[in-house]
């Protein structure tokens, strides 16, 4: 009877996916730009705008501008799905860390569509958002995502994005 | 008083601290329509290996049009604010080349205004992208 490998160092891990979330998002200008970063739990995404004077589109309330929400919505989509597009890659070694953190990114998907429902004004505060992928085939996806700030069951957003998927190399 | 308004929809833009981090500018404005431009900027790329400007940079130049609109319709309102917009992206915009955004308010009602968006870029007869939306109508008391 074979003997069951040893799993890899944790350290090892958190490595490898760290260094291919960072490559991912580090690699977009806009998401710099916007000050969006991303907290990463095993394959789940949490996408995090921390607030700034700037994202301001109603000076009156004030609340945050309805671009940039839309934005960290379909960044934290396109982003989400990108990362599990990637995540057996990765994890089989088919796609090495170095290359990833050489910034040798394989393509983006690319938004085909983007729909997003306002459902309450963004406060002057960080906000978080989570992409659920409801499809992910060949050619097309299907993304849900949502946004909140202080309380998760009162979502500031929603939105449903579809994209087109890069060909695989293969 | 038609002047009166439209000075006021430009101020009303002109106020948005995030349109102007984005160096958006209002080349017309009035009866329901609006034109804003919002030159190239390498800070707003989503695709570093071809420089195309991020689909987000284009929601936000189109929201702020489609508010733009709606500001300047003949039966202005106090102010608005978007209640859904859809965007559909027909090819990325050419890296260099200036967006831009032309809304048209085609309907309003007592609590919500109706809008149509084109973006584009140096070629007209291609847009970039297209949207459409609704925006809620405050009228003041």
């Amino acid at each position: 009877m074979s003997k069951r490998p040893q799993p890899e160092p944790v350290q090892v891990v958190k490595q490898r996916r760290d260094a291919a979330l960072t490559a991912l998002a580090g690699g977009v200008p806009y998401i710099q730009f916007l000050g969006i970063r991303f907290d990463r739990r095993g394959d789940e995404l949490t996408g995090i705008l921390p607030f700034r004077d700037d994202l301001i589109g109603n000076p009156m309330l004030p609340a945050i501008h309805g671009g940039v929400t839309a934005a960290f919505l379909e960044m934290t989509a396109l982003i989400s799905l990108s990362y599990l597009w990637l995540w057996e890659d990765v994890e089989t070694g088919r796609i090495e860390v170095d290359a990833l953190e050489a910034g040798d990114l394989p393509r983006l998907p690319k938004t085909v569509d983007f729909t997003v429902d306002y459902l309450r004004s963004g406060l002057p505060r960080d906000a978080y958002a989570r992409a659920r992928i409801t499809r992910s085939g060949r050619r097309y996806a299907s993304v849900q995502v949502e946004a909140w700030q202080d309380n998760r069951d009162r979502p500031m957003a929603q939105a449903m994005a579809h994209f087109l998927m890069p060909l695989r190399e293969d | 008083m038609e002047a009166d308004k439209a000075r006021i929809a430009r101020q009303f833009i002109d106020s948005i601290p995030h349109s102007l981090t984005l160096g958006m500018a209002i080349t017309e404005l009035g009866d329901g329509f609006a034109r804003i431009e919002m030159p190239y900027d390498a800070r707003f790329v989503g695709d570093p290996q071809t420089g195309v400007i991020h689909g987000g940079a284009v929601s936000a130049l189109m929201d702020t049009c489609g508010g733009a609109a709606v500001m300047s319709h003949p039966e202005a309102p106090v102010s608005t604010a978007t209640i859904d917009l859809r965007i559909d992206y027909m090819r990325g915009a050419t890296p260099g080349q200036t967006i831009v955004a032309e809304a048209t308010c085609y309907h309003v009602t007592r609590a919500v205004a109706f809008i149509r968006a084109t973006a584009m870029d140096d070629d007209r007869d291609r847009p970039v992208a297209t949207a459409s939306g609704a925006f809620t109508v405050e009228r003041g008391t």
